[in-house]
């Protein structure tokens, strides 16, 4: 018997650019600078391509029109898209966190969305605790929680820290313990965004194994990722997503193929996606991004060679900074991230002033020529304060600085490691190659 | 797994009454009763949480609930009743006024965390769906824990004294009530207002702090001319503190036009604050943002 479990018609959801800040002004001042920074980057990269683009148009993003699909009981359906393109949005839609602006959905039985496990964590409670809170967070009874508590800390493996508060638990730890909790709902529909990239890799396996377990016991799974191969094995069927729309309603072969055709005739990132997307607390804002390289204009630079980002940043309250710790992370084309810099534990920075601006030098720019994104996020003691997507628009172009005679198509790989090849006799000690350097 | 499959079938057995709708409302609306009752587990976890975080990593944990009304009493008693020497209907004067703070900490603190708790929960509203009105709901129900315990105190004081309540003690429960929807209704105009405009968190605590001197808990409302009663009762503290003395204390004059202006004034700010609430819910997570990814 073939039930629906899921059906949308005409789902459509629009933001405005700036309803983000609307409770200050002066946010809303400093977005429409950041915009109208990347905006004529924008124009500078890709020429005139974009100046008929109305001022109207780009204050509202359809992050979903029109998007019309089924679902039925016990189908796994993969979503696959670029950043930005409404995947998330869809997945927030479904699960009823924000309203549709136009056209409706029905879904039947209890919806779990994994969007992000260990959501309601509080760090002051016990890993105990918390599996109570974030049971009832998710929906389930307390009898529920307790019937089921000890396969939840037996599949985490956290059975030592069980009492311990969340807060000195590793990031890894809070990830493996939220997502045991998620997996042992009862849930018909299960909304799954990228859970599977977290944890190390044994864990990441046991994720995989359940999430087999899952869609084989009749569950419908609505699975978005961008690793292509967990996608051809769990799904089904796929749906495309491109600026928003519905491209592809196919089996999974036939949408990854037109997806990645859709990333190759692109090329380059689509204007229309790549609007730099602002979120977090707003305690600390990036009122600019940029990168530079010693030769070339801001925002293109050198394969293989010296680069900086360099953030401008205020303190929304203009107190000095407790502190602030930084992350870059640079995607390619397709939305998949390649690197990040991080300010981490011991780098992040203590008593700054409340303006400024910050650089992060990078010694080599390990990527081939090409279109990237970067992304940047400020964390202060609080959390993330600020966070923009499509922060820079990075174009990466080649004058041989790796000194290679030609570097490889994309298809082999997008970064490049400093390397030398070296050879040797059959029987000879590794040692010479440390002494004899560069041969 | 027998138990996971019992849940799905009888998901199943129930047919279409499982099935959710999700398109775009307009429009005022009132709560969704039966949506809450299938969420009442998490109002009831939420504010255990509130409670049990509240007072973790400090030396004397719950103490503090009664050491926070003790010690404002203890400076009113100086400041207004040794240095100014306000009446206080006929009862000693550090008991008037511990009957007047306990509900008025209470009040106040319930409100200014309601005000913030859609801001603080900001992580959880923009990932996982379940009627936003919990949030601010669970603060009030914590602050009503603190006020169980301060009551010790008032019992304790109410013993060295040696004054016993009276018949009117019945009509405590109803105060009580009354003091926790007059919270709940500023708590949804403020936490829905807050999370577009924060310039409310800024507003509060200074409002609150006017608000306590136009409210009975230093002085008696007897104070308050007669022709000025029914204005006074606009603030439905006064409402709360006043009938809160009179059914405990036998304090004052009793329920009268001023308490049912404020009981007026209460139920009135209780439904507008949840149609307000309820309107506004729509794009609070489009406000906040997501907050990270």
């Amino acid at each position: 018997m073939l039930n629906t479990a899921i059906r949308a018609e005409a789902l459509s959801k629009q933001y405005r650019i700036g309803q983000l800040q609307r409770y200050k002004a002066l946010r809303a001042t400093i977005t429409s600078v950041l915009s109208g920074t990347v905006h004529a980057a924008r124009q500078v990269l890709a020429g005139s391509k974009n100046s008929n683009l109305s001022k109207e148009a780009r204050r509202h993003i359809w992050a979903l029109k029109d998007v019309s699909f089924t679902v039925n009981q016990g189908e796994v359906l993969g979503v696959i898209g670029h950043n930005g393109s409404g995947k998330s949005t869809l997945l927030k839609v479904l699960s009823r966190i924000t309203e549709p602006t136009q056209g409706w959905a029905e879904v039947r039985g209890r919806v779990v969305s994994l969007l992000e496990v260990g959501t309601g964590f509080h760090p002051e409670l016990t890993g105990r605790e918390n599996i109570f809170l974030n049971g009832a967070i998710l929906g389930m009874q307390r009898r529920e929680i307790a019937h089921k508590f000890d396969d939840i800390v037996a599949f985490s493996g956290l059975e030592k820290f069980i009492d311990t508060p969340v807060k000195h638990y590793s990031s890894g730890m809070y990830v493996r313990l939220g997502f045991s909790v998620a997996a042992h709902l009862d849930a018909e529909v299960l909304l799954v965004d990228e859970v599977l990239a977290v944890g190390d890799a044994a864990f990441q396996q046991k994720c995989l194994d359940r999430m087999h377990q899952v869609t084989n016991s009749g569950r419908t799974v609505l699975f978005v990722s961008h690793n292509m191969a967990a996608i051809r094995n769990l799904c089904s069927r796929a749906i495309v997503l491109e600026s928003g729309r519905l491209v592809c309603d196919a089996a999974p072969e036939e949408a990854i193929a037109q997806y990645l055709t859709s990333v190759r005739e692109v090329g380059q990132p689509d204007a229309s996606t790549a609007e730099p997307v602002e979120t977090g607390s707003g305690r600390v804002r990036i009122l600019r991004g940029k990168a530079e390289s010693p030769f070339g204009e801001d925002n293109t630079v050198l394969a293989g060679a010296p680069a900086r980002f360099i953030i401008w940043y205020r303190a929304a309250e203009h107190q000095s900074l407790v502190k602030l710790g930084l992350i870059i992370t640079v995607s390619d084309s397709n939305g998949v991230n390649i690197f990040s810099c991080h300010t981490g534990m011991n780098q992040s920075f203590s008593d700054l002033p409340a303006a400024g601006k910050i650089v992060c030098q990078v010694n080599q720019i390990p990527l081939i020529p090409g279109e990237y994104m970067a992304h940047i996020v400020l964390k202060d003691d609080a959390g993330v304060a600020a966070q923009v997507n499509n922060a820079i628009k990075l174009r990466v172009v080649d004058d041989g600085s790796f000194g290679l005679v030609d570097l490889l198509p994309p298809m082999w790989g997008t970064v490049v490691v400093p390397h030398q090849w070296h050879w040797l006799p059959e029987n000879s000690d590794m040692r010479e190659v440390q002494h004899g350097n560069g041969s | 797994m027998s138990g996971n499959r019992a849940v799905r079938e009888d998901a199943k057995g129930h047919g279409d009454s499982s099935v959710v709708s999700i398109r775009a409302t307009t429009g005022w609306r009132f709560l969704d009763l039966g949506e809450l009752w299938k969420y009442r587990e998490l109002l009831y976890f939420l504010a255990w949480r509130d409670i049990k975080v509240r007072y973790k990593q400090t030396a004397i944990g719950l103490a503090w609930a009664l050491i926070q009304p003790l010690a404002m009493m203890a400076i009113f008693t100086i400041l207004f009743g040794k240095l100014a020497k306000l009446p206080s209907d006929g009862i000693p004067y550090p008991l008037f006024a511990l009957a007047g703070i306990m509900p008025w900490q209470v009040f106040s603190r319930s409100i200014s965390e309601s005000a913030s708790s859609l801001v603080t929960d900001q992580r959880l509203i923009t990932r996982i769906y379940f009627p936003r009105i919990i949030v601010p709901t669970t603060t009030v129900l914590a602050g009503l824990v603190d006020f169980a315990i301060a009551f010790t105190a008032l019992v304790i004081l109410m013993l060295i004294y040696r004054i016993a309540p009276n018949i009117n003690l019945v009509f405590l429960p109803a105060f009580i009530i009354l003091m926790a929807i007059t919270a709940l209704g500023i708590g949804y105009w403020l936490s829905a207002l807050n999370i577009e405009y924060r310039d409310v968190a800024y507003v509060l605590p200074f409002l609150t702090q006017f608000w306590l001197f136009a409210t009975p808990v230093v002085y008696p409302s007897s104070m308050v001319p007669e022709q000025w009663q029914i204005l006074y009762g606009l603030n439905p503290m006064s409402g709360v503190i006043e009938g809160f003395r009179w059914s405990l204390l036998g304090a004052g004059r009793g329920p009268g036009i001023m308490t049912a202006v404020s009981v007026l004034v209460s139920a009135t700010l209780f439904i507008s604050g949840i149609m307000w609430f309820r309107r506004r819910e729509r794009t609070f997570v489009d406000a906040v943002g997501s907050g990270g990814r």
